[in-house]
C-alpha cells in the first residue's frame, strides 16, 4: 500500500442536496487502494457526517484524508461559527439543526457521536466565531 | 434473492436498476439519516420514506442492495438519475414498511 497517500477536497456549503461527494469520492479512492470493507465503512461514513456538519453549520470547508501506513487520518477544518459546548455537542441527540435539515433527514444530534463511535479516535478543536478542526484517526487491521 | 428478483416477484416498481443482479442479504427500516447510515448493513434492503437526493449518498455509504421507497413515495426530481448514475437501486412501493418487511421476511 502507498504510504502517505493524501487525498484533498472543498466541501461546498451552498448545496445541501449534492452534500456527501467528498466521501462519496474517498470510498472510491479508498477502494482502489485495495483497504477492507469493514475499514473503508468506517472512514466514509464518518467523513460523511463531517461534510454534512460543514455543509449545515459552517458553509462549507476543506477535507484531507491521509492515508499512512497502520491509519487513516481525516481532517476537517472549517471557517464557521465554531462549538461553544464541545461535551454537549457530543451528547447523542443534541442538535442546533434548523427544521429544514430535520425534514431532509438529518439534524437529529447523530453526527458527533457517529463519528466518534466509526474511528478510533477524534479530536475537536473549536473557536467561537473561528471555525472547527476535527481530524479523526482509524485504525487499519493488522 | 437478488434485487430484480424481489422487484418482479412482489410486485414494486424499478426507477432505477443499475445493479439488479446484487443480491439482498438482509432488511433494515429507517428514516433518519445518520441512524441508518449507522445501523443498516452491507447488502441490506432499506426501506424509507426520505425521496431526497441525500439518500443515494447514503446508500452508496452504508452499501446496501437497494433503497425502497414505502407508501407510495416517489423519489424527489433527480433522484432517479442521480441513483442510475450512482450505480443504487431504487424501488418504490404502495405498501407500509411493516408489509414491505413482511415480503423481505418471505425472500430471505
Amino acid at each position: 500500500m502507498s504510504e502517505g497517500l493524501s487525498f484533498h477536497f472543498d466541501v461546498d456549503g451552498e448545496d445541501f442536496t449534492s452534500a456527501g461527494q467528498a466521501s462519496v469520492q474517498v470510498k472510491k479512492d479508498l477502494r482502489r487502494l485495495g483497504l477492507d470493507p469493514e475499514t473503508i465503512r468506517r472512514v466514509s461514513i464518518a467523513m460523511y457526517e463531517g461534510e454534512i456538519n460543514m455543509v449545515i453549520h459552517a458553509g462549507g470547508g476543506h477535507a484531507e484524508v491521509r492515508v499512512e501506513e497502520d491509519a487513516i487520518y481525516i481532517i476537517l477544518e472549517d471557517k464557521g461559527p465554531g462549538i461553544a459546548d464541545i461535551e454537549q455537542a457530543m451528547q447523542a441527540g443534541f442538535s442546533t439543526a434548523p427544521d429544514t435539515i430535520r425534514s431532509l433527514g438529518f439534524g437529529a444530534g447523530m453526527g458527533l457521536p457517529n463519528m466518534k463511535r466509526y474511528t478510533d479516535d477524534m479530536d475537536i478543536q473549536s473557536t467561537v466565531g473561528v471555525g472547527t478542526r476535527i481530524t479523526m484517526r482509524v485504525d487499519l487491521p493488522r | 434473492m437478488t434485487v430484480k428478483e424481489f422487484a418482479a416477484q412482489y410486485g414494486l416498481t424499478a426507477v432505477a436498476m443499475p445493479d439488479g443482479e446484487r443480491d439482498i442479504t438482509g432488511a433494515y427500516i429507517g428514516d433518519l439519516l445518520s441512524w441508518v447510515m449507522g445501523r443498516a448493513g452491507s447488502g441490506d434492503a432499506w426501506v424509507t420514506i426520505m425521496s431526497n437526493q441525500n439518500i443515494v449518498a447514503v446508500a452508496t455509504l452504508a452499501d446496501v442492495a437497494c433503497i425502497i421507497l414505502a407508501e407510495d413515495v416517489q423519489p424527489d426530481e433527480g433522484v432517479a438519475a442521480l441513483a442510475q448514475q450512482k450505480g443504487i437501486n431504487l424501488l418504490c412501493c404502495s405498501r407500509s414498511a411493516y408489509e414491505i418487511a413482511l415480503s423481505l421476511q418471505n425472500a430471505l
